[in-house]
């Protein structure tokens, strides 16, 4: 019998799946589990297949994503913490013929940038803001964050999120969809092929009503934080589904008139 | 296009040299003595004539990042505000000058600590010399003393900044800010659509990707950056040095002042000298960098220096650090929005004297 020999298969016609070419080859510093890579992945295969690579301009926020410039091969810039929409503001209002997106956290997006996200929000600027919601501060070791749900515990709200003295979960995409500027509102998620497709699907006309002048396309990703829940990935996904989801439920919250 | 002459306010001066200069961006947020210039621009709408974007921020915080996001495309922009709106805007500052970006910042100062006053003041001279926000950084600092120096240092400054990749200031006071005087306003310029190589305009084929940071987690490599730095400061202070003299080639004393506080100087000069007491008048433009080489010269030959600043005394410490012991050196000040008078200058160097 000939031996088997995996050059054989390797063939373009077999191709059922590629790296995409957005991506670069460094290997990323996300923990076994963490949402943001695919996250990542996700938008990277968007910007190749709607061939944006050339006229995206990418803001990283201040969390575990900071360092998104070494994962995707497109021109970024690192904004401070919570200024990312700031930054993609004048971008977009400079070069109107770019793609501009900014990638941000849930204490970056709902804590110390809120006043910069409601108001680039309310001005409309035609980017897409993409915000990965995990419930948590990832990147400095588990604090509450604006968005962690009520009686969950963190490093600073050790005895669960008390509603009297601490508030309760933002829900900035509700918020944002009351604002005229925005013109499409969802949630999505990673965990699963299904997800991933829709999410896929969501950044695609994100990006459609961008090069139309829509407005605010807000697409926020419910995700979660392995490390900082103290969860295995598998227990942090069925976590998230039975606790993030029903506070901050998927599907779209507002879409442009006559979708 | 011919020169134009304008009876402008300093603020309005601004803003229309920028327009004139080809600036790309403006973003701004109100506050007196300084909010003319928003106004002005708001008013002159260059996006349809020049494709000027002009935007008003939602806080100062947002507009200095714009003016980040803006610069982090090779474009020039440029933001302005007064002391308080100074202050939240470090963060940005610092993040741009880590990121090696050119960018306009005017800050017509106000008196302070605190909400402080809306009269004049150069109680920021602290903030804007020495750095501002945290981390080892300097910014290219102009100092005008007029309303034709408001509009010039515009152009002044980007071509500074987009030379040396880094963050300048205009730093200004409310008096100059307000009051009127004859401008002469050069014609427009195109903008230029010519963008620097390390701009994040969106990745051709062509190159590598650009990636506009301030983050490097390596202390090796963060501490050779902060060395490049200092560089590149060293070579501004060998080759961006202004200042100005008046009266100080047989000066037994010498007036350091700038802004304002040297046009006071300069009538101090004349009223002194119709006294017999031969004083001068060194007025730095540059800040940083200062004219440290210039003051040491001088202080071989003069008795006392005395700095004279709408503060408690804080351009006063650069000139000791420049004289270096080598002759008395002394402050005089008016603070919280109290302009000094040409007067009043005479008599405390008159006291100086006397104790001498
Ligand atoms: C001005 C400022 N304050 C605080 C920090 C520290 N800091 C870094 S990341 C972060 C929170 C990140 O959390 P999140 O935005 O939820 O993103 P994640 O790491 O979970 O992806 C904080 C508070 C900072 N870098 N800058
Ligand atoms: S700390 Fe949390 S958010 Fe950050 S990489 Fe790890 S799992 Fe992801």
């Amino acid at each position: 019998m000939a031996e088997f020999n995996p050059k054989d298969i390797i063939k373009p016609e077999n191709l059922v799946y590629r790296k995409s070419k957005v991506l670069t080859d460094n290997v990323m510093h996300y923990c076994p589990g963490c949402g943001h890579g695919t996250a990542h992945r996700t938008l990277a295969e968007v910007i190749e297949e709607e061939e944006l690579q050339s006229r995206t301009i990418g803001i990283t926020p201040v969390g575990c994503s900071v360092l998104m410039y070494n994962y995707l091969d497109i021109d970024m810039q690192e904004a401070a913490h919570g200024r990312a929409p700031a930054l993609a503001t004048a971008v977009k209002r400079l070069m109107p013929d770019r793609f501009v997106f900014t990638y941000q956290g849930d204490g970056d997006l709902a804590a110390i940038g809120t006043a910069e996200t409601i108001h680039t929000c309310n001005r409309g600027e035609n980017i897409l803001i993409l915000f990965v919601n995990n419930g948590i501060y990832g990147m400095t070791g588990g604090q509450m964050a604006p968005t962690t749900l009520l009686g969950m515990k963190s490093s600073t709200s050790p005895y669960g999120r008390d509603a009297a003295t601490m508030g309760s979960p933002v829900k900035m995409a509700d918020l944002v969809a009351l604002l005229p500027g925005t013109c499409y509102v969802t949630r999505q998620s990673v965990h699963t092929a299904a997800g991933v497709r829709k999410l896929k699907k969501a950044l695609k006309k994100a990006v459609e009503y961008q090069n139309k002048n829509m407005g605010t396309c807000f697409i926020e990703v419910v995700s979660n934080c392995p490390s900082n829940w103290k969860m295995t990935p598998v227990a942090a996904n069925k976590w998230m589904e039975e606790n993030m989801f029903p506070a901050y439920p998927l599907g779209d919250i507002k879409v442009p008139a006559g979708e | 296009m011919e020169k134009e002459l304008k009876l402008m306010k300093g603020n309005e001066a601004i803003a229309e040299a920028a327009i004139r200069y080809g600036a790309d961006g403006y973003f701004g947020y109100p506050i007196t003595p300084q909010s003319e210039i928003l106004e002005y621009l708001m008013e002159a709408d260059p996006e349809k004539s020049t494709g000027m974007v002009v935007l008003q921020a939602e806080s100062e915080v947002a507009a200095i990042n714009m003016v980040y996001g803006g610069a982090a495309c090779g474009k020039k922009v440029m933001t302005s505000s007064s002391s308080p709106g100074i202050s939240l805007k470090q963060e940005g500052i610092t993040y741009i000058a880590g990121a090696e970006l050119p960018c306009l910042i005017v800050n017509v100062v106000r008196g302070g600590p605190g909400l402080g006053t809306i009269q004049p003041a150069q109680s920021d001279y602290f903030q804007a010399v020495k750095g501002g926000g945290h981390g080892d950084y300097h910014l290219i600092v102009l100092a005008p003393a007029s309303v034709q120096e408001m509009a010039d240092f515009v152009g002044l400054g980007f071509d500074l900044a987009f030379k040396y990749r880094n963050p300048a200031m205009i730093l200004s006071d409310g008096a100059i800010g307000q009051m009127m005087e004859k401008v002469e306003l050069m014609p427009y310029q195109k903008r230029s659509e010519d963008l620097p190589s390390w701009a994040t305009t969106g990745k051709p084929e062509t190159r590598e990707r650009n990636i506009i940071t301030s983050l490097d987690l390596d202390p090796n490599a963060q501490e050779k950056f902060n060395q490049k730095l200092i560089q590149k400061y060293r070579e501004i202070e060998e080759k961006e040095t202004r200042y100005e003299e008046f009266q100080t080639e047989d000066a037994d004393f010498i007036f350091v002042a700038y802004g304002t506080s040297a046009r006071i100087c300069q009538k101090a000069v004349q009223l002194a000298r119709e006294e017999g007491i031969k004083v001068g008048l060194l007025r730095p433009v540059t800040l940083f960098p200062f004219p440290k080489r210039r003051l040491n010269q001088l202080a071989d030959k003069v008795k006392v220096m005395m700095a004279v600043e709408m503060s408690a005394g804080q351009m006063v410490e650069d000139v000791m650090l420049s004289v270096n012991g080598k002759t008395k050196v002394c402050h005089y000040g008016r603070m919280g929005g109290m302009i000094p008078t040409p007067d009043e200058v005479v008599e405390n160097l008159k006291q100086i004297i006397k104790g001498e």
